[in-house]
């Protein structure tokens, strides 16, 4: 067992956990943020996406001993009031059907984004086909990404 | 207006209960579609009564603002959103004022609670918005008694009571107290469907804010003070059973608090079908994080053997049945052989038409093709999971099931715990194929929490999930057909099945459009579980059928959008022989639908696959175009035409017709499961396949039919054709015909 200095969402947090304990599961069970999703824990899903330091990482298989030093993003600290630009747009396509892979989905997109506010369909498959969405909802997230573009992302 | 009567009697049906604070609420069920559907039949699935019944209630406030509670387990098939619809329509309420709840089982309003089978919306058509007209027929009544004017000179508009006459205008908060002490009426009206001013708008989906901002909603986001986490160890492999575990070792670990072993279910329990588990002897560890617990749980050492050959009786559908699993451990290899060789031998007649052992002998020629498709896991993107916090006589339980009534049965008989003390809540379900009817995993939840005295959430790894049985089964169809000499097809033979069920579905087209018909069908046991997934049977059936059409229509020199409506054609005008389970008529009108949106006959597009489906009361044709990267095909645009009766909820219609397209692609062309030694071979999304972002189609155009005709089913409907469709567009751009799924066994995986 080791203390960890977290910073997510903007906020402090000091967990005490081993130090192999994967991120996901710190937020989860830790810190109450479940959404972010656990999928497959080997990094084959994506359901489980955050953002550390800006970057869309697979929270299930990154160390808390690796992510500690830097700046944690989940979905829920994307927006104050869920109005993110791509949060919006996923709700004008009404993407989710379970919506269960939606939270990882988002998290992408939103890292993508950020890179590279127009992005072409190869763009998209290049930085979405790590993330599973097992209802199909394929084709609305990238309608979704696509209205979400080119708009100023924070 | 319409001046249906409805047979909603008061004792059975509707009961009102008057709130400490004032306000309606109209608790409904409804018994009125429980008939035996042929659809069910067909499947070879009597449904119970209980499957289409569910309870549900409105609340009006004073201040007009309309709580509806959504009965249904949602599993992503918009039932939450598109059920209330129905209510709201009847009561006449602005839908800005709806807001939707769901609703536990067990509460002591609801009674009965059940869902499946794209049975939601077509079940609770008539009943919830009967349950919303009753509400809207108080509202009226109560305002025609308090203005002593006549009932029949009020009317009802988003949410406000009318009397024009008088110029008065209330909102239903107001009337609704004095409603609440008024008998309920034993018959309302229900709109015109010309009237409808909800049902067949796109209204969002309700839990979308939520899921969008990574709000708790699903059974894995449960989190109570003192719970648990527990995982299981199951045997690895399908013909095992757990003997002993190193629990003395395990216990010392960090976090860990119990280590057992548990009986789901004993031996002397009444099972149900839904009860059917792969392992019911299971190594459990229990302790305070899951991480902590998945570091124990692999370093847990167990002893298996091998498991005998288990005969167990078990209710089907109120039919007592005894299911046999055999002994041994399993090989994909042996499968294969065996379905290729087993149906000359083994099969029995399903269905027989005219002379077609004649037309055999006279053809001029035979056509013959076999099709299979392997075993496939649900993997539902929510791995299995259950909350359960049981005490000494109650239970309560939390999670994603489909079937929460079955499943309280199987702890009540498990734990001996009355039926009214245990509670089961619902919870938005990540995914559900099918997978989450199966609900030993609750019931594991329970016996878990009675054991260590305290509230516990059991979670799958993925890997437990995957190799935990409940497949769809692996099947397997021969074709032939006889031409005389002049390319007429004079006869049809089609021998299916599976292990361990049979996909066919005898009496569907093209029964019925062949003089000379035969179909047969065979079975094999095994000890791997399997189960309903999406569309069962259809899932395998429709892409075989469609393939084999496809490759006829070429032979015969026809077009296969022609051949097709030829066979329909006769079908409708003609039929051959009894009880043939589709309307021709609904068959044409979607091919010709999508030949028309897909521009088949002035397309220049080259790659493209035609393929059309009856199945859960409704109808699809679809069309696919494709192109090949490299080895590597990409599917651009899919069309695909829909009859599934009025439409509710428009884009979400569109997005499940989308996402069964999609999935029915995937699995098609990318996803087994396959046994060595009884041991499942994947395990995980590195070796098993599902679609990704780059494989989905470029585009997809869907349209419905326009109907007056009451809804039938959405969530399946959409999903066995498009194989179908995929095996027709693959055989135009490489030449090859695709006759084993998945199509693209040996592609690389990307992660």
């Amino acid at each position: 067992m080791a203390t960890y200095n977290l910073k997510v969402n903007g906020k402090k947090h000091q967990v005490d956990v081993e130090e192999s304990t994967p991120l996901l599961w710190v937020l989860r069970d830790h810190l109450g943020l479940v959404g972010t999703k656990f999928g497959c824990g080997i990094a084959q899903c994506g359901a489980c996406t955050v953002h550390i330091d800006g970057d869309a990482a697979r929270s299930c298989i990154t160390p808390v001993s690796v992510a500690a030093d830097y700046a944690i993003t989940t979905i829920e600290g994307i927006s104050e009031n869920g109005d993110h630009p791509v949060q919006e747009a996923w709700l004008e396509h009404d993407v989710p059907q379970c919506g269960y892979c939606q939270a990882g989905q988002i998290m992408s997109a939103t890292a993508l984004l950020k890179k590279n506010s127009s992005p072409s369909d190869s763009d998209i498959d290049d930085a979405m086909s790590g993330n599973i969405c097992r209802c199909g909802t394929y084709t609305r997230i990238k309608k979704a990404i696509k209205t979400a573009s080119n708009q100023n992302l924070s | 207006m319409s001046t249906t009567k409805k047979t909603l009697g008061r004792r059975s049906f509707i009961k009102n209960v008057s709130l400490a604070g004032g306000g309606l609420v109209i608790g409904f069920n409804y018994l009125v579609s429980c008939k035996e559907t042929p659809e069910a039949k067909a499947l070879g699935m009597e449904m119970p009564k209980e499957w289409f019944e569910l309870n549900g209630f409105l609340k009006i406030g004073d201040n007009g603002v309309v709580t509806i509670m959504s009965p249904n387990p949602e599993i992503g098939q918009n039932v939450k959103t598109s059920m209330p619809m129905l209510v709201a329509e009847e009561l006449d309420v602005d839908w800005a004022n709806v807001i939707v709840e769901q609703a536990p089982l067990n509460t002591d309003i609801f009674t009965r609670q059940l869902a499946g089978g794209s049975q939601s919306i077509r079940a609770g058509w008539e009943p919830l918005r009967t349950a919303g007209a009753t509400a809207r027929e108080m509202l009226k009544q109560a305002a025609a008694n308090t203005w002593q004017v006549p009932v029949s000179e009020i009317e009802t508009k988003e949410g406000f009571i009318i009397h024009t006459a008088s110029d008065k205008k209330v909102g239903f908060g107001e009337m609704a107290s004095i409603a609440a002490k008024l008998e309920v009426p034993e018959n309302v009206t229900l709109k015109e469907k010309s009237n409808f001013s909800i049902i067949g708008t796109s209204r969002k989906n309700v839990d979308g804010k939520k899921i969008v901002t990574g709000q708790p909603l699903f059974g894995l986001d449960t989190q109570r003070e003192g719970m648990k986490i527990a995982m299981i160890v199951q045997p690895p492999a399908f013909g095992m059973q757990l003997t002993s575990i190193n629990d003395a070792e395990i216990k010392q670990m960090p976090g860990i608090t119990d280590v057992l072993i548990i009986d789901s279910y004993t031996e002397d329990q009444k099972l149900s079908y839904f009860d059917q588990a792969a392992f019911t002897k299971l190594a459990v560890v229990v302790g305070d994080t899951t991480w902590q617990v998945m570091q124990a749980k692999k370093a847990l050492k167990a002893e298996w053997e091998l498991a005998p050959e288990i005969s167990r009786e078990m209710n089907i559908f109120g039919r007592t049945s005894t299911v046999n699993r055999p002994a041994g451990l399993e090989n994909t290899s042996e499968h294969i052989k065996m379905m290729q060789e087993i149906g000359v031998d083994k099969a029995t007649l399903a269905r027989k038409d005219g002379n077609p052992e004649k037309a055999f002998k006279n053809a001029d020629r035979v056509i013959e093709r076999s099709y299979s498709c392997p075993f496939l896991a649900h993997n539902t993107m929510e791995p299995m999971n259950f909350f359960a916090n049981v005490t000494e006589n109650r239970a309560e339980l939390e999670g994603p099931v489909q079937t929460p009534e079955i499943m309280e049965k199987s702890v009540s008989e498990r734990l001996g715990i009355p039926l009214e003390n245990i509670d089961i809540m619902m919870t938005r379900m990540g995914g559900g194929f099918g997978r989450r009817l199966y609900g030993h995993f609750l019931v594991e939840a329970a016996v878990i929490s009675k054991e260590i005295n305290a509230p516990v959430k059991l979670v799958y790894t993925r890997e437990d999930d995957m190799t935990n049985g409940v497949y769809r089964p692996a099947y397997h169809a021969t074709y032939k057909a006889a031409l005389d000499a002049n390319n007429n097809l004079i006869g049809f033979h089609v021998i299916a099945g599976g292990i361990p069920e049979s996909p066919l579905a005898a009496n569907r087209f093209p029964a019925g459009a062949i003089d000379n018909y035969l179909a047969e069908t065979w079975e094999v046991p095994s000890n791997i579980t399997t189960g309903a997934f999406r569309a069962p049977r259809s899932n395998f059936i429709a892409g075989a059928e469609q393939s084999f059409l496809d490759e006829l229509a070429e032979e015969m020199g026809k077009d296969p959008i022609d051949l097709r409506l030829e066979l329909l054609e006769k079908a409708k005008n003609n039929p051959v022989g009894e009880n043939n389970d589709y309307d021709a008529s609904r068959y044409i009108g979607v091919l010709e639908l999508v030949r028309k949106t897909s521009n088949w006959d002035t397309s220049t597009s080259k790659n493209r696959g035609v393929s059309a489906y009856f199945c859960h009361n409704s109808y699809v044709a679809q069309v696919l175009d494709l192109e090949m990267k490299g080895n590597q095909p990409k599917v651009k645009d899919v069309y695909c035409a829909v009859d599934c009766g009025i439409v509710v909820n428009p884009d979400a219609a569109t997005n499940l017709v989308e996402g069964g397209i999609v999935d029915g692609i995937g699995h098609a062309m990318y996803s087994a499961i396959t046994f060595k030694e009884g041991k499942p071979e994947q395990k995980n999304f590195d070796t098993y396949r599902l679609i990704r972002h780059n494989e989905a189609p470029e585009k997809i155009v869907v349209d419905f039919v326009q109907s007056d005709t009451d809804p039938t089913g959405l969530g399946e409907p959409p999903f066995p054709p498009i194989m179908g469709a995929v095996a027709n567009a693959l055989y135009k751009a490489t030449g090859k015909r695709h006759y084993h799924q998945p199509f693209m066994a040996s592609q690389e995986l990307k992660g």
